[in-house]
């Protein structure tokens, strides 16, 4: 096995920041916007690091998809521990549409081009929420997927995944090469130490296209509108259950 | 004219390649990352529990465990001795950043990084910054600085604690006044006098561990901010080092500790900005929250007056400090800059403080907002390492001689 592992990282506008709508509807505003890394691809490269450190893996490769500012992203996953960087070099109109569709085929492509023995990803980025990307890169790959996961161990040429669902937490052993996404309570992610900060300045981040890699990053969907969440209206205080019963029967809910 | 001509030189030169000061602005990449990462330390493990630090006067030890870890700690130590190896700029913005979040753990951050480890990394020999050092640069021990006495605070020269020989050893009598951390410090560094009609040329500084016998503390000080970090006397009565204990030459003490102070003082700046711009931060969210005459205040033009002038007081105090960081970075003097740098930061944040709790009204004078913290945090900053006083002397001094025809 490469002992290699690909992890994904996004840049996405930070969580703390409240959101807001273009006055054209037609997306967020994200110009002077603080962004960082997706909650989730820390908790991932955080898991890939960790491996490292164990000596269960080799090498953790840090992959971003976007424009010039994506390299920021890898940096920091660079100053969290991983080894190198890939920077796939997405702009203008494709960036704006740049979905998990897209991002899965390239992430396929770079794990043949890198002998990979695992991708790990966060299960969702926190802006478009999609929860797709891990699941179509298995399926382009015809891997094997733990997804939601909140433990993971791996032993030899298998992975135990522990993944939080609905019911509770399903166990499941998969062969590698796999494909892992990261949930909440996977770990807590590591400040970068400085030591790390500075020596993550000499460590490579390669640059390619999507054309480098043969794919095609058109959309297949179209964004028509983009609003704000409705206003949370008042609710009603009823006295008792009947009423209860009643008011709900009166709304059409019940 | 010519001092400024040369002035700007230095700086051109000291920032590398054709960088220029007005591109001070931008950072490097490497900083810009690391500040960031403060940042982010400070908004998730500082900002929610400094108000119960406070209130509790409790010593943050696990946050400093993990500013340890992340080399927070020891800043500008060379990477063989168990720092980070960065710069001076480097340790200004973490300061700053740590400070935003709590100014408490701000200031164990700049004593230990200054204070402590600062005249030892400078005037100690390889074994002395190994035992002295290393240890107190995962977070596990901080160390601090014992300059002042009941007697003497700005006047340093005048100090009385006495280092006497006996028996192949120091034996260190004598008080030592408003020491920052003395309560959770496994070291000292101290200024004891071997001579004192030599006045300020008998000091000498010595490396005391803690705790040592002879060496005993004095109440903690009931603050009125920095609260969770502890503030005490340090009382010498016989205390017996070994010869090898002396930092530096005999008689080099003065010297040591006003070069430490120089260093120490951009540290205070950087934690003075970091009051100030959360002063400016909780001020500025106010005024868009909260409404008045039917509109938030933040429409008001004596609060954009308020939150403008804040706003400049700090980004020139900010520029200020980077610019003295950058001098020392280049090996530079930067005397005076420090001090331009402290004495403008801490005046910021002592203004932005007190505009700030002006712009929350009523809710600035309660604890349930962080604006009446900031301002007891920020009062001591004029204080400290140097006062206000003693930093306009600094400059006036600097700015004579540069202007002697």
């Amino acid at each position: 096995m490469s002992g290699r592992v690909l992890v994904g990282v996004k840049r996405v506008i930070d969580y703390a920041v409240k959101i807001r709508v273009k006055p054209d509807n037609s997306g967020v505003v994200t110009d002077g916007v603080k962004h960082s890394m997706n909650p989730f691809c820390e908790i991932a490269v955080e898991e890939a690091v960790k491996m490292k450190e164990k000596k269960l893996i080799k090498e953790v490769v840090a992959v971003s998809c976007g424009p010039q500012q994506a390299q920021e992203t890898i940096r920091t996953a660079l100053a969290m521990g991983a080894d190198r960087g890939i920077h796939v070099e997405v702009t203008g109109k494709d960036y704006d549409m740049l979905g998990p569709l897209q991002v899965s085929k390239i992430m396929a492509a770079l794990a043949k081009k890198e002998d990979a023995q695992l991708i790990i990803l966060g299960k969702q980025a926190i802006d478009g929420d999609c929860n797709q990307t891990g699941q179509m890169t298995a399926a382009l790959l015809d891997w094997p997927q733990g997804t939601f996961a909140s433990e993971v161990s791996l032993e030899g040429d298998t992975v135990k995944v522990v993944r939080e669902i609905d019911g509770g937490l399903e166990t499941i052993k998969i062969n590698t090469p796999a494909v892992l996404t990261a949930d909440l309570r996977l770990n807590t992610p590591r400040y970068a130490t400085l030591p790390n900060i500075m020596k993550a300045k000499k460590k490579k981040i390669a640059k390619v296209k999507p054309a480098d890699l043969g794919l095609d990053m058109t959309s297949r969907l179209e964004v028509l509108r983009v609003d704000e969440p409705p206003q949370r209206l008042a609710g009603v205080k009823v006295e008792t259950v009947d009423d209860l019963v009643a008011k709900l029967k009166e709304t059409g809910r019940l | 004219m010519a001092a400024l001509f040369t002035a700007r030189r230095g700086l051109g030169a000291c920032l590398s390649g054709r960088r220029r000061l007005s591109q001070l602005a931008e950072l490097p990449e490497t900083h810009q990352l690391l500040r960031q990462t403060c940042r982010d330390f400070a908004d998730r493990e500082l900002i929610p529990i400094a108000g119960k630090l406070d209130k509790e006067h409790a010593y943050p030890a696990k946050q400093i465990q993990d500013l340890g870890a992340m080399g927070v700690m020891a800043i500008e130590v060379p990477e063989e001795l168990g720092g980070a190896g960065m710069d001076y700029l480097a340790y200004s913005l973490a300061m700053e950043e740590i400070s935003r979040g709590c100014a408490s753990t701000g200031v164990v951050v700049s004593v230990n990084n200054s204070l402590y480890i600062g005249p030892i990394l400078k005037n100690g020999t390889e074994e002395q910054k190994k035992k002295w050092i290393t240890p107190f640069t995962t977070g596990e021990k901080v160390g601090c600085f014992c300059l002042s006495e009941p007697g003497n605070g700005s006047d340093a020269g005048a100090a009385s604690t006495t280092a006497r020989e006996d028996g192949g050893e120091w034996v260190l009598s004598g008080t030592k006044a408003w020491i920052t951390n003395s309560w959770d410090a496994s070291a000292a560094v101290v200024f004891a006098t071997t001579d004192r009609t030599l006045k300020h040329k008998g000091i000498s500084a010595f490396l005391v561990p803690m705790p040592h016998p002879g060496l005993s503390l004095g109440k903690k000080e009931d603050k009125l901010g920095i609260r969770a970090s502890s503030t005490a006397n340090v009382i010498l009565e016989d205390c017996r080092l070994p010869l090898d204990h002396m930092l530096g030459p005999r008689g080099a003490g003065f010297k040591i500790a006003m070069q430490t102070l120089d260093s120490g003082r951009i540290g205070v700046a950087s934690q003075a900005l970091g009051i100030a711009q959360a002063s400016l931060e909780c001020a500025a969210d106010y005024a868009h929250k909260r409404t008045a005459f039917g509109a938030p205040i933040g429409k008001l033009q004596a609060i954009q007056f308020k939150l403008a002038d804040m706003s400049v007081a700090v980004e020139s105090a900010r520029l200020l400090t980077w610019k003295a960081s950058l001098l020392r970075d280049a090996g530079k003097p930067f005397t005076k800059e420090a001090a331009m740098a402290k004495l403008s930061a801490s005046e910021a944040a002592t203004f932005c403080s007190h505009q700030a709790i002006q712009v929350l009204g009523g809710m600035g004078y309660v604890s349930d907002m962080p604006a009446e913290r900031h301002y007891r945090d920020a009062r001591i900053t004029e204080i400290y390492e140097g006062t206000s006083e003693i930093q306009r002397l600094v400059i006036g001094g600097q700015v004579l001689k540069e202007y002697q025809s």
